[in-house]
């Protein structure tokens, strides 16, 4: 079986969730969209660690996931504190710094 | 597949990285267990002990070549001078943040970040005097991860560096005392498209992985010269890697983020924010085009030259049209990191150590003017809006020159330390052939001096306004802050030679 079908896999997946941060709304959907990007790069980086033939791509997989759970506790965090003082998660209605 | 060695550490020689590090968590254990009447003053002085130790160990290790940590650091010249150049800024900054006088309303952070807006629990905070001391130990979390960030040898570490700098700026931008929808709204921006940013630098670290078998900058650039390798991994992971990096310093296209977040952010960490990330993210880019794609240059660097133009064109022009101090100063740091730009083009020594001495004298100005711009005040907070400026260098002279000083030193007068940074940076430019550029960096100069001298003219010749703000007595933290900022853009600008031969000996990378 081919293996390189896994990186074009993970570049559609990647695009999905580029073009979902840039048309959702609602900050959590945004940064799920973000969410999927990362996990697309870590599916390239285990393929390209198999086509390789060297495990480091599969560390690098584990440092990725570290990092992506750190910024889901901040991101969270300042998502609910606009919530909070807003009523609403939308990016549209963040709408007082412009020009 | 052989067994598992532990890597020699350097301890020592990681030491500007370390240090910050243990002081951030001693700050954590500050915060826990010292009682709230005196955290605030432990609290700075563990952060001002913690950047001043990186700052004599940055000077015993002056001179060092080492590569540690199994390849993944690289402890050279270019990084000492910007670790160096950050522990300063560092300091600058947290001189502001600790101010709390009575002149600036108790400071400019929220006593607790975690109430609503306009809730009774935040009036009741507000009153009871006390503020929860959490921005020191964010601020050393993220000045350790700048400290790793452009001394990074490979990629993996370098991503890793840009987390540990970047989420701790991500809450501390939504922190200000006052307009605190506006604080909030611009740590939300900045968080998202930070998020997103991040994203397409780990999708081309990804492709360079799969380009080159390793993720180490000599690694990769050993696989540019070599054969065999897929060139549309290794030119698709390089763009991707490259939108990362200039999202952080700022360029355009990518600098949509930095008016709103220097805005809405608080005064002390916009000036934190401006001068060291600035600082940090410039070196981490000179590092990895100079050493990891420095033998590719005739295929990046038209892209580049398109990148430095666009970002001086729309830095200065956008700058022309604003209204608001503070978002102008933001526009003339885009313009800025299109000037540094030059030197990273200019792909040679003179670029390199230009490049050096034009951050470490646009970040002291830079800290300067922001802590300046807070002492300014109306009875809400910091009056911003340029017309409520009118004939303050009247009414207060000693302000207004300050400030006069820190805008001609941006703007690139000669006797200030702007001018002697954009004169290495803009000569570099011009041995590494690229004079056009330098000529597209001379005229939006021209330009930008317009909307510098625009505020000067305000504060000085204009009418007072009937009902202008105050300018507040700033603490000592401000006062310190701002007299380091007077000295150096005086001084480098008079006798820049000691600080410019420090330079050219830190040059250049080893690897």
């Amino acid at each position: 079986m081919r293996v390189d079908y896994y990186l074009y896999l993970s570049a559609v997946l990647f695009t999905i969730g580029a073009v979902g941060v840039l048309v959702r709304r609602n900050a959590i959907v945004v940064f799920m969209c973000v969410e999927l990007m990362l996990n697309a790069v870590n599916l390239s980086l285990v393929t390209f660690a198999r086509l390789n033939g060297s495990l480091d791509g599969q560390i690098i997989a584990f440092f990725v996931m570290v990092v992506a759970a750190a910024e889901v506790v901040v991101g969270l965090a300042i998502i609910m504190s606009i919530f909070r003082s807003r009523r609403s998660a939308s990016v549209d209605d963040a709408n007082l710094l412009k020009y | 597949m052989s067994d598992f060695h532990s890597p020699s550490i350097a301890y020592a020689a990681l030491s500007p990285i370390l240090i910050p590090g243990i002081a951030a968590t001693v700050g954590v254990l500050v915060d826990a267990f010292v009682p709230r009447a005196i955290r605030w003053q432990t609290q700075t002085a563990v952060a001002l002990l913690g950047l001043i130790g990186a700052l004599i160990a940055v000077s015993v290790l002056a001179g060092t070549h080492t590569i540690t940590a199994d390849t993944a650091v690289a402890v050279d010249g270019p990084a000492l001078f910007i670790q160096g150049t950050i522990a300063i800024l560092g300091i600058g900054s947290i001189l502001l943040v600790s101010d709390r006088s009575p002149g600036l309303d108790g400071g400019a952070f929220v006593a607790q970040a975690a109430t609503a807006p306009g809730s009774q629990e935040e009036r009741e905070g507000a009153a009871s005097g006390h503020a929860q001391t959490e921005v020191f130990p964010l601020m050393m979390f993220a000045i350790t991860g700048m400290m790793l960030f452009p001394a990074s040898n490979d990629l993996l570490l370098l991503f890793v560096a840009l987390e540990v700098l970047s989420l701790p700026l991500y809450l501390m931008c939504g922190l200000a005392r006052r307009r605190r929808l506006l604080s909030q709204e611009a740590a939300v921006k900045y968080f998202l498209l930070g998020a997103f940013s991040s994203a397409f630098f780990l999708y081309g670290l990804a492709l360079l992985y799969g380009y080159a078998n390793t993720v180490s900058l000599a690694g990769i650039q050993a696989a540019t010269v070599s054969s065999g390798h897929n060139d549309n991994l290794l030119f698709l992971g390089l763009g991707l890697l490259a939108v990362g990096l200039l999202f952080k310093v700022g360029a355009a296209p990518f600098q949509s983020w930095i008016p709103d977040v220097y805005q809405g952010a608080p005064t002390p960490i916009t000036a934190f924010m401006a001068a060291a990330t600035k600082v940090a993210a410039f070196g981490a880019l000179l590092r990895v085009f100079y050493v990891s794609f420095g033998g590719l240059g005739w295929e990046w660097r038209p892209i580049a030259w398109a990148i430095a133009i666009l970002t001086m064109v729309v830095g200065s022009l956008f700058a022309i049209t604003q209204t608001d101090v503070k978002r102008m100063l933001a526009y003339s740091s885009v313009a800025h990191a299109g000037f540094i730009l030059i030197g990273i083009i200019a792909l040679n020594k003179s670029g390199l150590s230009g490049s050096l001495f034009y951050l470490l004298t646009y970040g002291l100005t830079t800290i300067g003017a922001f802590g300046t711009l807070s002492l300014i005040r109306d009875p809400d907070g910091e009056a911003t809006h340029l017309s409520r400026w009118a004939g303050l260098g009247r009414r207060s002279p000693v302000v207004g020159s300050v400030f006069a000083l820190f805008l001609l030193a941006l703007a690139g007068i000669p006797l200030t330390s702007g001018f002697t940074g954009k004169f290495a940076v803009f000569s570099a430019g011009v041995s590494g052939g690229a004079t056009p550029l330098v000529i597209v960096g001379v005229v939006t100069s021209a330009a930008a001096a317009f909307f510098y001298v625009r505020v000067i003219v305000m504060m000085f010749f204009a009418e007072p306004v009937a009902d202008g703000p105050v300018v507040a007595t700033p603490g000592g933290g401000t006062a310190g802050a701002i007299a380091i900022a007077v000295a150096a853009t005086v001084l480098l600008g008079i006798v820049p030679q000691p600080v410019l031969d420090l330079a050219n000996r830190a040059v250049p990378f080893y690897h």
